[in-house]
């Protein structure tokens, strides 16, 4: 796989950081995904209203001073609900990327620890087996039997980053495992395990850190269309994709309720797949000079 | 080749065997009773054990494993509980809405993702490939169900172009069907697309680097010449392994689609399935869809041999 010259680059840390901030695209990923970040930290200790208090006599404003992003159709704040959005958005996508990267890199280690055998083999016909199946179809049908709520969507999108880690960290891992520093480990005497955890997984971030990017950003939307059809956070718990489609009946009153949610769910997937690109560049010099 | 086709022929029977035991057992642990809520809360004991019977939810789930494999293998997909019609008559109904929903949105896909993708090759670093970049990074990032609302508010509430959303039926006339899925089509091709030109670009970019590009122009070829008739065939195998892999994102996109549009396609079955614990039709449904998703990704691995010679000879 061209993956597997990602893995061979050893940049010193000081010089990684500077040609990070020398690529456009992953300054100004980064600076949106840290905005999003920070919103769904602040909405912990401060929104400017209660997201969840109603004020009928002020439903379905658009945008004023007092209300940025308009009020819904309960009159709630959706400047607020959006912060608190931010949190369920976020928490969701970075708990199922955890349980991608946590069950599929030692899977994917393991594998090419034991290259060739038939657990490796097993492995890697799981994995495709799990590729097969419409990711979104079966998280649906997930949701649907366990009850809607915002764990089960974690669950549902994580089974299907696992074996997107596993099969990555394998390959990269495969090319490693053939240089001679690791025939040196070797004979000095280390086993598989060790020499998988001190000299494999630490050649093989920079591959993992792209995709975690990539997979962060699949896993916002996946949310946002579980939630879109009722099968993510439950309310009270503000989520974008909820408030998109409550907004669906009301857009000829307030478009607005249905541009903002939407706007932020974008906003946040580019952001996190700009940061992804720039760090595919900066890791990988060979594909910076075929894009110039 | 042969031991290659058997060999892929092997893992798709395995794989649709293991995802209907897969599918069997996430819908065993459904909490309540297919019986129960079919009569009612007030239903007699005696009724809803003859009911349990005839269904044959009484035996034991090994047995209705089987039952259920061997009559999918002979086209019947059951008898729904709720709408008591066979399942087969149920999905050949909406397979009317969901088949020409996905043909026009994967046709769609393609007839935009290739031109976009070769252009943006073509002109590789010009002021075109930069726009068509941009505009595709902005469509991987957009939620299709969101796009499809800002569709609805532009051409059915403000300009009245199309309808907001249901389904007339095919017989009051091809264009009055055919009107009603465009809305749908578009929403669902335009963020595939920008996958897809991605993907055309950076394989289109990855074979203009071989050596038999350099070859083809030493010998004169023009530079569109070499492009059509080296780069761009030799740059499908990645794209139609894409095309493969979107074909399954269409099935389950359109399911979240459909219900944007209120479409009675195969989506909506599930969702009414599950709503209403009309089980079999959940299992049948699903199991078809992961089905045709299986069997779209080994066609696709057979039209590699088609496209690259180098394959027919293993």
């Amino acid at each position: 796989m061209a993956d597997a010259g990602i893995a061979s680059i050893d940049l010193p840390r000081g010089s990684l950081l500077r040609a990070a901030l020398r690529s456009p695209s992953f300054v100004a990923g980064a600076i949106v995904t840290l905005l999003f970040v920070g919103i769904a930290l602040l909405s912990f200790v401060w929104t400017p209203y209660d997201f969840a208090a109603q004020d009928i006599p002020n439903k379905l404003h658009a945008p004023t001073a007092a209300h940025w992003f308009g009020t819904d159709q309960y009159g709630r704040d959706v400047f607020s609900q959006i912060l608190v959005g931010a949190r369920t958005s976020l928490a969701v996508a970075l708990i199922a990327v955890t349980v991608g990267v946590g069950v599929g890199v030692p899977l994917g280690l393991w594998a090419a620890a034991r290259r060739g055998t038939l657990l490796d083999e097993t492995i890697m016909r799981l994995n495709d087996l799990v590729f097969a199946f419409p990711a979104l179809l079966i998280a649906i049908l997930i949701t649907a039997v366990f009850g809607p709520s915002a764990t089960n969507a974690v669950i549902a999108i994580g089974i299907f980053n696992i074996p997107v880690f596993a099969r990555l960290s394998r390959a990269a891992a495969l090319s490693i495992w053939t240089r001679d520093f690791i025939l040196a480990a070797r004979v000095a005497g280390k086993g598989a395990t060790r020499i998988s955890l001190e000299h494999i997984l630490p050649n093989i971030l920079n591959t993992l850190v792209v995709q975690i990017t990539i997979q962060f950003s699949l896993g916002i939307l996946a949310e946002a269309a579980l939630a879109y059809v009722g099968l993510g956070a439950q309310p009270p718990t503000p989520s974008w994709g909820k408030m998109l489609a409550d907004s669906q009946t009301l857009i000829s009153l307030a478009p607005h309720l249905a541009i903002i949610p939407g706007v932020a769910i974008v906003l946040t997937v580019l952001g996190l797949n700009l940061m992804g690109d720039g760090l595919r560049d900066i890791f990988d010099p060979r594909l910076q000079r075929s894009r110039q | 080749m042969s031991t290659y086709l058997l060999g892929r022929l092997g893992s798709l029977v395995i794989s649709l065997l293991v995802a209907s035991i897969v599918i069997f057992l996430i819908l065993e642990v459904v909490p309540g009773d297919p019986a129960q809520f079919m009569l009612g809360m007030n239903a007699q004991p005696d009724t809803l054990a003859a009911l349990r019977e005839q269904l044959g939810l009484d035996q034991p789930a090994f047995s209705r494993y089987v039952t259920w494999l061997f009559g999918m293998l002979h086209g019947d997909l059951g008898i729904s509980y709720t709408y008591k019609t066979p399942v087969t008559e149920l999905v050949l109904q909406r397979l009317g809405v969901s088949l020409p929903l996905a043909v026009l949105s994967l046709s769609l896909t393609i007839l935009i993702a290739f031109p976009a993708g070769i252009l943006a090759a073509a002109k590789r670093n010009s002021r075109t490939d930069f726009a068509v970049m941009g505009v595709t990074q902005f469509g991987v990032a957009v939620p299709n169900f969101w796009f499809a609302i800002l569709l609805v508010w532009v051409f059915a509430v403000i300009l009245h172009w199309f309808s907001a959303g249901g389904f007339p039926g095919w017989d009051k006339g091809l264009w009055i069907g055919l009107r009603s899925l465009i809305l749908p089509a578009i929403a669902l091709a335009l963020p595939q697309a920008s996958i897809l030109a991605r993907v055309m670009r950076s394989a289109l970019l990855d074979t203009l680097e071989e050596d038999y590009i350099r070859s083809a122009r030493a010998r004169g070829l023009s530079q569109r010449a070499t492009l059509w008739r080296h780069a761009v065939r030799n740059a499908l195998i990645p794209v139609l392994t894409i095309v493969g892999l979107q074909f399954a994102f269409l099935l389950a996109g359109a399911i979240i689609i459909e219900n944007v549009f209120f479409l009675p396609g195969l989506g909506r079955l599930i969702f009414q399935g599950i709503t209403q614990r009309d089980l079999i039709v959940v299992k049948s449904v699903v199991m078809l869809l992961v089905f045709a998703v299986i069997l779209v990704n080994f066609l696709v691995d057979l039209s590699y041999i088609a496209v690259d010679p180098r394959l027919r000879r293993r």
